[in-house]
C-alpha cells in the first residue's frame, strides 16, 4: 500500500518551547487514522504542520512521496489535502450554499476567473448541491452561515472540507462540543464522506476513535510514543499509563 | 460524477430565475438607461446636467471604492491615487490626440483614464495586498502621500500647483458633437456611468467576485479551499484602479482640468465616506452615497460655510448609529414591509421626528453662532444660515438654541426608546407571519 502523508523527524519549536519533538508518522493511502492525546500535546499544531499554516522547524512532511512541508496552504490544498479547523471557521456572512461553492470553486477549474458567471456553472451547481444533500443541510441552503446552529456549523465545516474533493482529509475534531446523538450523526457522515480516501483525524471521544480509525497515533508531549491498531493501541501499557489509564481515572 | 450528479433532485441547488425574476432584471437595467436619456429632459438648466455629470462620476468612484471596502473587506486611505492618475493621464492624452489630430474621439478617453489606474494599481498593489486590515490601511495611506507629494514635485507631468489644462472640444468629432455643451458630457458620463455600473455589478457575480467575499469574511479558510487570499486582492485591487480611473478621466473630460487636488487625502476621504455613508453591504449602497454626498456637497456649500464641519457630524452619525448605511437602514424594512407590519413603526417615527428635528435645530443655531464668534467675530452678527437670518449676538438666540437642543434631546431620547420598542413589535410580528429579517 502506497503512503498518503509522511513525516520525517519532523520538530516545532516556538522559542525555546518545543511543541513537536521528532515525530515520524505514516499514513496509508485510503487509511483513516485517528491522532489522539492528552490536551496540549501537540495535536492542532501538527495539523497546522501537514496543512502549510505553521512550517516545521525541522524535518520533512511528504504528501503522496512529494515534500509539501514549506509550500503555503493554498498549495498543499491543490494538491489534494483538506483540512477542517477545532474552531469552526467558515465565511459567516454568506449562505450556506455560498459557503459550499466557494469550496468547489478552485477544483472545477473556475480559478479567479472574472469572465464566468458563477451561476452558469452547471458542475459547481451540481457539486455543490452534492455536498449539501451530503451533509443534510439543504434546508439550510440559504442561511448565512453564521446564523447555524453549533453542529449544523460543524456539518458545514467538514462538507467546505471535502467539497473540492480532495482525497486527504484532516479533521480537528469534528465532534467536539456535540451531544450524543449528534456526534453518532456526525460519525456517520464522516464514514460516509471519507469512503475511499485517506483520513486523519483528531479526536477526543474515545468511542469515535476505536469505532472510526483503522490505525491510531498516540502523541504525548509533542512525541508519538505509539502507533498501531485499535487492538494494539488499547493493549499498549506506555498509552495507558500516559493517556488511557488517565482518562479513567 | 455523472452517475451521482444525476441522482441530486433539481429541487437542492437554488432555482434558477424564472422568466419574470429575468424580465424583472433587465427591466431594471432598462429602466436606468432610460431614466438617463429622460432626465436632461425634465432638468435641463446647465448647473442640473453639471450635478448629474458630478454625481454619475461619483457613483463610479464610489463604487470601484467599494470593491475594495464592502466586497473584499479592504479598507484604503488613498483610492483617489488611481482616480487621479486616470484624471491626468486622461488630460495629457486630449492634448496628445488633439496635437497630432490622432483619430480618436472623445468618448474613447475614459479608456485612457481607466488604464492608467489598472497600471498603477497593478504596480503599487502587489506589495500592499499582502495583508488586508492595519497593514493595507497604512500603504494605502503612505502611497497616497507618496503621489500627492510628487505631483507637486514632478511639473512637467502634473504642472505643479496649477495643474494641467485641456480643452476637449479639440479632438476629433464624433457625429458632429464637439463635446462642448454640458448636455453633451452629460451624456457621455451617462454612458460610462451605465457601462461602468454593469460592469461592476457582473463582476460580482463571478467566481472572483464570490472569493473576494470570501476573502472579506475569512482570509485564513480561503487558503485551504485552494486559493491565494493575495492574488484575490490584488485582481480586486486592480479593478477596483481600473473603474476609479474611468471616474478620474470622467471628471477631468468635465473640469477641462487635472490638478493635485484629485489626487488628495481630501478626495480619497470623500469616496469613503460616500460609499460607507450609501452602505458597503450592498451593491447599490455606494451609488445611493455618492447621490446623498455629491447633493449634500453642492447644497450645504451654498448655505453655510462650515458645510464640512455637518459632513463629519453626519458620517459620525452614520457609523455610529447605522453601519449599514443609508441603503441598511431602508433594507431594515424590507421584512416589515414584505409582512406588511410596516405601519406599526411609522407612527413612532413621525413622533419622534418632530423633538429630533427640534434637536439638531439647535445644535445647527448653536453652531453657526460659534462659528460667527470663532471665525468672522469683527463682522455684523446679523448672519443668513441656511437661508435663515437670525442676530448671532442676540441672546434670546443663546437660549432658543439651548432650548432646542436640550429640551429636544430629553424628548427624543424618549420617543427613540419608543421607535426601538415598535420596532421590535413590527419585526416579531413579521417573524410571526414567517418573513425571514
Amino acid at each position: 500500500m502506497s503512503t498518503a502523508i509522511e513525516l520525517r523527524g519532523v520538530e516545532k519549536t516556538f522559542g525555546i518551547t518545543s511543541v513537536i519533538r521528532n515525530v515520524n508518522l505514516t499514513v496509508a493511502q485510503g487509511e483513516r487514522h485517528a491522532l489522539i492525546g492528552p490536551n496540549g500535546a501537540g495535536k492542532s499544531t501538527l495539523f497546522n504542520l501537514i496543512s502549510g499554516y505553521m512550517k516545521p522547524s525541522v524535518g520533512s512532511i511528504l504528501l503522496r512521496d512529494q515534500v509539501i512541508s514549506g509550500l503555503p496552504p493554498f498549495q498543499i490544498n491543490r494538491r489534494g489535502l483538506s483540512r477542517s479547523f477545532q474552531v469552526t471557521n467558515v465565511f459567516a456572512k454568506m449562505s450556506v450554499w455560498e459557503n459550499l461553492r466557494c469550496a468547489v470553486l478552485w477544483a472545477t477549474g473556475h480559478r479567479y476567473a472574472f469572465w464566468k458567471n458563477v451561476d452558469n456553472l452547471p458542475e459547481v451547481r451540481d457539486r455543490t448541491a452534492q455536498i449539501l444533500q451530503d451533509i443534510n443541510l439543504v434546508s439550510r441552503r440559504d442561511v448565512p452561515a453564521g446564523l447555524l446552529t453549533y453542529a449544523e456549523q460543524r456539518a458545514l465545516e467538514i462538507g467546505i472540507t471535502i467539497a473540492g474533493g480532495a482525497d486527504v482529509i484532516l479533521l480537528d475534531e469534528p465532534t467536539a462540543g456535540m451531544s450524543h446523538a449528534e456526534t453518532e450523526r456526525a460519525v456517520a457522515l464522516i464514514r460516509r464522506l471519507t469512503e475511499g480516501r485517506t483520513l486523519l483525524i483528531v479526536e477526543h471521544d474515545m468511542s469515535v476513535v476505536f469505532g472510526l480509525a483503522d490505525r491510531i497515533s498516540v502523541l504525548v508531549y509533542g512525541q508519538i510514543i505509539a502507533s498501531g491498531t485499535p487492538e494494539e493501541i488499547r493493549g499498549n501499557p506506555k498509552v495507558k499509563e500516559a493517556y488511557l489509564g488517565e482518562e479513567a481515572a | 460524477m455523472s452517475d451521482a450528479t444525476a441522482k441530486i433532485p433539481a429541487t437542492i441547488a437554488p432555482p434558477r430565475p424564472a422568466a419574470s425574476d429575468r424580465l424583472k432584471f433587465y427591466g431594471i437595467w432598462i429602466a436606468a438607461a432610460l431614466a438617463l436619456l429622460v432626465l436632461p429632459k425634465l432638468f435641463s438648466s446647465g448647473g442640473s446636467l453639471t450635478t448629474f455629470s458630478l454625481i454619475g462620476i461619483s457613483i463610479i468612484f464610489s463604487l470601484s471604492y467599494n470593491i475594495l471596502l464592502g466586497q473584499t473587506g479592504m479598507l484604503s486611505f488613498g483610492h483617489a491615487v488611481y482616480y487621479g492618475l486616470g484624471g491626468f493621464l486622461a488630460i495629457h492624452a486630449i492634448n496628445i490626440i488633439a496635437r497630432n489630430k490622432f483619430a480618436i474621439p472623445l468618448p474613447l478617453v475614459p479608456l485612457v483614464g481607466g488604464a492608467a489606474g489598472l497600471v498603477f494599481a497593478m504596480l503599487l498593489g502587489w506589495v500592499s495586498t499582502r495583508r488586508s486590515g492595519t497593514a493595507f490601511a497604512m500603504i494605502s495611506l503612505g502611497v497616497a502621500e507618496l503621489v500627492a507629494s510628487s505631483a507637486l514635485i514632478l511639473r512637467t507631468f502634473f504642472g505643479g500647483e496649477a495643474g494641467v489644462s485641456a480643452n476637449r472640444t479639440k479632438v476629433l468629432r464624433l457625429f458632429d458633437w464637439s463635446f462642448g455643451p454640458q448636455i453633451q458630457i452629460y451624456y457621455l458620463v451617462a454612458a460610462w456611468t451605465l457601462i461602468a455600473v454593469i460592469a461592476m455589478y457582473a463582476l460580482t457575480r463571478t467566481p472572483l467576485g464570490r472569493m473576494c467575499n470570501a476573502v472579506r469574511d475569512n482570509p485564513e479558510r480561503v487558503q485551504f479551499v485552494g486559493y491565494d487570499p493575495h492574488i484575490i486582492r490584488y485582481i480586486a485591487f486592480c479593478f477596483s484602479g481600473l473603474f476609479a480611473g474611468i471616474a478620474g478621466a470622467l471628471a477631468a473630460i468635465n473640469f477641462e482640468i487635472a490638478n493635485s487636488a484629485y489626487l488628495g487625502a481630501v478626495q480619497s476621504g470623500t469616496v469613503l465616506f460616500a460609499t460607507y455613508i450609501g452602505g458597503v453591504g450592498f451593491f447599490i449602497g455606494p451609488i445611493v452615497g455618492a447621490i446623498f454626498v455629491t447633493l449634500l456637497s453642492l447644497g450645504l456649500s451654498d448655505l453655510t460655510q462650515v458645510w464640512q464641519l455637518y459632513f463629519g457630524l453626519i458620517f459620525i452619525a452614520v457609523v455610529m448609529f447605522a453601519p449599514g448605511g443609508i441603503t441598511g437602514l431602508l433594507m431594515m424594512h424590507r421584512p416589515l414591509l414584505k409582512a406588511g407590519t410596516l405601519g406599526q413603526v411609522l407612527p413612532s417615527y413621525l413622533v419622534a421626528f418632530i423633538p429630533t428635528l427640534a434637536m439638531i435645530t439647535g445644535l445647527m443655531l448653536g453652531i453657526e453662532t460659534i462659528v460667527h464668534f470663532t471665525v468672522n467675530p469683527g463682522e455684523d452678527s446679523h448672519i443668513k444660515a441656511f437661508g435663515i437670518p437670525f442676530d448671532a449676538a442676540n441672546p434670546a438666540i443663546w437660549v432658543v438654541a439651548a432650548v432646542l437642543l436640550i429640551g429636544g434631546f430629553m424628548i427624543a431620547r424618549r420617543t427613540w426608546a419608543r421607535v426601538a420598542a415598535s420596532w421590535d413589535d413590527a419585526l416579531t410580528t413579521a417573524r410571526e407571519k414567517g418573513v425571514a429579517a
